[in-house]
């Protein structure tokens, strides 16, 4: 993928991947109510508000809104450090950003009247795409910092998906630490012995890449190793975990109540209503 | 060209995904019949290896821009099909929850976009055909970057149509293909170019690593595959529009409210009519516009806008300000009660 | 009890690419011996390790661990009874957590699951880091991850510890510790190592390997004194036993 960075950039692009997986990673062993819950449920209720925001028509800005108290909910007694979140959300923004800009130019039929000033439909859809995207860029961040990969794969597995696929991605997740501090130190040595541009061009890649590439299956042989030597003969067992509790079940079944309630009644426009009626 | 969930419908989405699933519950079962164990912890160290392999840059030469690999070719040449989609799907999955890197219920799409095509179109098809037994420094990397330009382009594309079907954005058809392919042009080339020098070196350094990989790469049954998808797709999506249209406040009922009348005409493009006709045709999505236009009929007939009345939308906009200060109030709550328990 | 001999006669092997890595290696090494395997770089020490775990079979002479022969059929046997302790602990700890990590051999073994989780509680007590034990395996330092692999191996009760450079990457404190610990085991075991400050501490017995043979076989205060031996073997003395560079004095 191309890339908008200088060659300057890069080791600090490395070092803050490696920074941010490490801390979302962190944040995911905190001891509070909501990491305690069971990660299925939170998978579960996770999948089902994001179905739900993303089931409405484009149009669509004002019964959005309520759908803000869950991943509020969660970053607030879950522990997690909101302003981080937030950037976070905007640093990916752009590619929301770059399609729905296009919808005001192509979709120009003023559609709503307020307070005399047209708005059309254009800007209203792209407002509804930068309002889900918040909602659900917030909401996945904010799962995967209160249940942690780890147990999202152990729920995952649980809920039926292949033992393979689960355990590799235990695998994957396990050596991303392993290898990504590896190469960090490989493309550090790289960096500080080019100049002008010079060694950082495809064939060194081709080299350095091969090379890790080349030590990462020589590593995959040695755990296999140690797999074996461990009793390892095709099949990884998981410990099972415990079932749901009566937390577990009160989060879930609140939980998805009220996304069916914001999602069949339009409660900004109902409080708003009144509140207006209350006025007048 | 990770698809995020703000683009994507609740039927674009399910479908994808049951696909995706499908793929993989399959390529698990395939890995499984193998019986070669070293294969697991061989595709998961794979995927960090492609994760960490994705922050190497290399310049690319006359541009000053840099350029990193995509992997999804890369891990079907090491692995095969079967262990590089597990892989290159597992690299998405830890993208789309630690970087927001694509949306999870988009997840369907894009392992779809970035795994199925390098894995079961491009790299059976194009690059072994093309390789063949026989290596050169030229060919591999003419192979390559032809196969990543091709698997770019084919993953872009079904970006496009994805979009589209989930009618969200309102970009038009052409408009997209056109700002979609060429910059996708450009990046498969730089994939192609990565790939093929990290090729080039194992094959130089290593070439045994390349037997052990590609054993497994015959017996792929695509027809039965493609059947069993499709029929997988029509029932997911059947069960999304049904779901749809099950509830009267759903989606047509809000479009009608926005535009006044609950079928839009296609616009004159032809895609859409064509779509359209196919849609009626196979049932894909009864009732289910692929894209609500709204500058087609409804233009003509002024009496049906603006649908929504301002007293509605002011109430709309009080309220929704309302809710979220309340929102907002229940977190700093929420976030004060946690200090104070903590301290 | 003949069952945690190690009888090892006239063992050769050669790699695929021509590289002659063992020759005509035999020894015995009977219950509870300490035995430290000593010899510089590509000497054959990690092709010998392989061997004694039935990772690689003797292509010539035998080896015996305990009661079987080392083969493919008796492979899985053998892995019961030698726990295997890993140079690079990143290698060894591959689950996500200690506790699945711990609790891997026991699984593979088709204990019931209570019984796995007390065996998992037991050996993270014995190596003393049990509050280590729902943490992440990635969080863990240096120290911890070789302590945490070591307990891997113990959760499978092995009669016969093999360990590769145990004391490797450690800072001096985790070394010592480790040190303290492998002390109070009382099975057998073989480690095979660079650091010979701790087989003076640990082991009564040390083998050179010189070019993938034995050359020296005996008390360990007798081979580390011996100044031309370890020489010849690229080795040095152990720094304790050599003089002091401040006071001068010469050994």
């Amino acid at each position: 993928m191309l890339l908008p960075f200088n060659c300057e950039d890069i080791i600090s692009k490395i070092e803050s991947t490696l920074f941010n997986l490490g801390y979302m990673d962190l944040l995911s062993y905190q001891d509070t109510p909501v990491h305690r819950l069971d990660s299925r449920i939170k998978l579960i209720v996770t999948l089902c508000f994001l179905l739900t925001v993303i089931s409405f028509d484009r149009y669509e800005i004002s019964m959005l809104i309520p759908f803000i108290f869950y991943p509020i909910y969660i970053i607030a007694s879950a522990n997690l450090p909101v302003a981080y979140l937030f950037k976070k959300v905007l640093y990916v923004s752009p590619f929301a950003l770059m399609i729905g800009i296009f919808n005001p130019f192509f979709d120009d039929k003023i559609i709503i009247t307020v307070f005399g000033i047209g708005i059309t439909g254009g800007w209203v859809s792209f407002f509804s795409i930068m309002l889900r995207f918040v909602l659900t860029v917030t909401t996945v961040l904010a799962l995967i910092g209160c249940t942690g990969f780890n147990n999202i794969c152990y729920a995952m597995n649980r809920l039926g998906a292949p033992k393979v696929f689960s355990i590799q991605l235990m695998f994957l997740y396990r050596y991303i630490f392993v290898l990504a501090e590896e190469t960090a130190r490989v493309v550090r040595a790289r960096n500080l012995r080019s100049f002008n541009g010079k060694g950082k061009g495809v064939k060194i890649y081709g080299a350095i890449a091969g090379s890790l590439l080349i030590r990462t299956i020589n590593r995959a042989q040695r755990i296999h190793y140690a797999m074996i030597c461990r009793g390892f003969n095709g099949d990884i067992k998981i410990f099972k975990s415990n079932n749901p509790g009566v937390a577990d079940i009160a989060f879930f079944i609140i939980w998805i109540f009220l996304f069916i309630v914001f999602r069949i009644f339009n409660v900004p426009e109902l409080i708003g209503g009144s509140v207006l009626r209350l006025i007048q | 060209m990770h698809m995020a969930d703000a683009l994507i419908s609740p039927a674009v989405g399910g479908t994808m995904i049951a696909a995706s699933a499908g793929l993989i519950a399959y390529s698990s079962k395939k890995l499984k019949e193998e019986i070669d164990d070293k294969k697991i912890p061989l595709m998961g160290v794979m995927g960090a290896f492609i994760f960490a392999a994705q922050m190497i840059n290399f310049t690319i030469p006359a541009t000053g821009s840099s350029g990193h690999i995509g992997g999804g070719l890369l891990l079907a040449i090491i692995l095969g099909p079967y262990a590089a989609f597990l892989s290159i799907a597992s690299v998405l999955m830890v993208q789309a929850l630690f970087f927001a890197d694509g949306g999870l219920l988009a997840i369907g799409c894009n392992i779809f976009n970035l795994g199925f095509f390098p894995c079961f179109i491009v790299y059976p098809f194009i690059y072994k055909k093309l390789i063949g037994d026989s290596f050169s420094k030229s060919k591999i990397v003419i192979v390559s970057v032809l196969a990543a330009i091709i698997g770019l382009q084919i993953g872009a594309f079904s970006v496009v149509l994805e979009t589209l079907a989930s009618g969200i954005s309102a970009l038009p058809f052409g408009t997209f293909v056109l700002l979609m392919q060429p910059i996708h042009l450009a990046i498969g080339f730089v994939e192609g170019l990565a790939t093929a020098a990290v090729v080039l070196f194992i094959y130089r350094s290593q070439p045994e690593l390349f037997n052990v990989a590609s054993t497994t790469t015959t017996g792929f049954p695509y027809k039965k595959a493609v059947i069993s998808m499709l029929v997988l797709a029509l029932v997911t999506g059947g069960m999304f529009s049904w779901f749809a249209s099950a509830f009267p406040d759903g989606l047509e009922w809000s479009m009608e409210k926005v535009a006044g009348s609950p079928e839009l005409e296609s616009p004159e493009h032809s895609i859409y009519t064509t779509m359209k006709n196919l849609q009626e045709k196979t049932a894909f999505f009864p009732d289910y516009n692929f894209k609500p236009s709204t500058d087609a009929k409804a233009a003509e007939g002024d009496e049906s806008w603006p649908a929504v009345n301002a007293g509605t939308s002011v109430a709309g906009i009080v309220g929704g300000f309302i809710t979220l200060m309340a929102a907002v109030i229940i977190g700093v709550i929420l976030k004060k009660r946690k200090v104070v328990e903590s301290v | 009890m003949s069952h945690h001999i190690i009888q090892s006669h006239g063992l050769c092997y050669t790699y695929p690419d021509g590289n002659k890595a063992l020759r005509e290696i035999s020894f015995l090494i009977t219950h509870g011996e300490s035995v430290a395997i000593i010899g510089a770089n590509g000497a054959g020490k990690s092709t010998l390790l392989m061997h004694l775990n039935g990772h690689i079979i003797p292509q010539t002479g035998t080896l015996r661990i305990g009661d079987y022969p080392v083969s493919k059929e008796t492979a899985h046997h053998i892995r019961r009874s030698v726990g295997m302790v890993f140079q690079d602990s990143d290698d060894q700890l591959f689950m996500p957590t200690v506790f699945d990590d711990v609790a891997f051999g026991p699984l593979n073994l088709d204990f019931p699951h209570e019984e796995v989780e007390e065996r998992v509680r037991k050996t993270l007590e014995t190596v003393g880091v049990l509050h280590l034990i729902n943490r992440p395996t990635h969080r863990l330092s240096g120290g911890e991850k070789r302590t945490v692999a070591i307990a891997t191996v113990l959760s499978m009760t092995p009669d016969i510890l093999v360990m590769d450079e145990p004391t490797s990457s450690l800072d001096p404190r985790s070394r010592r510790r480790l040190i303290e610990l492998l002390k109070t085991f009382h099975h057998t075991k073989i480690i095979a190592t660079h650091d010979l400050d701790m087989v003076f501490d640990l082991c009564e017995r040390t083998i050179i390997m010189n070019e993938g043979a034995i050359i020296a076989d005996g008390n360990s205060s007798d081979i580390l004194n011996n100044k031309e031996l370890l020489k010849k073997s690229g080795l040095e003395k152990p720094l304790r036993l050599q003089g002091c560079p401040v006071c001068g004095t010469e050994e």
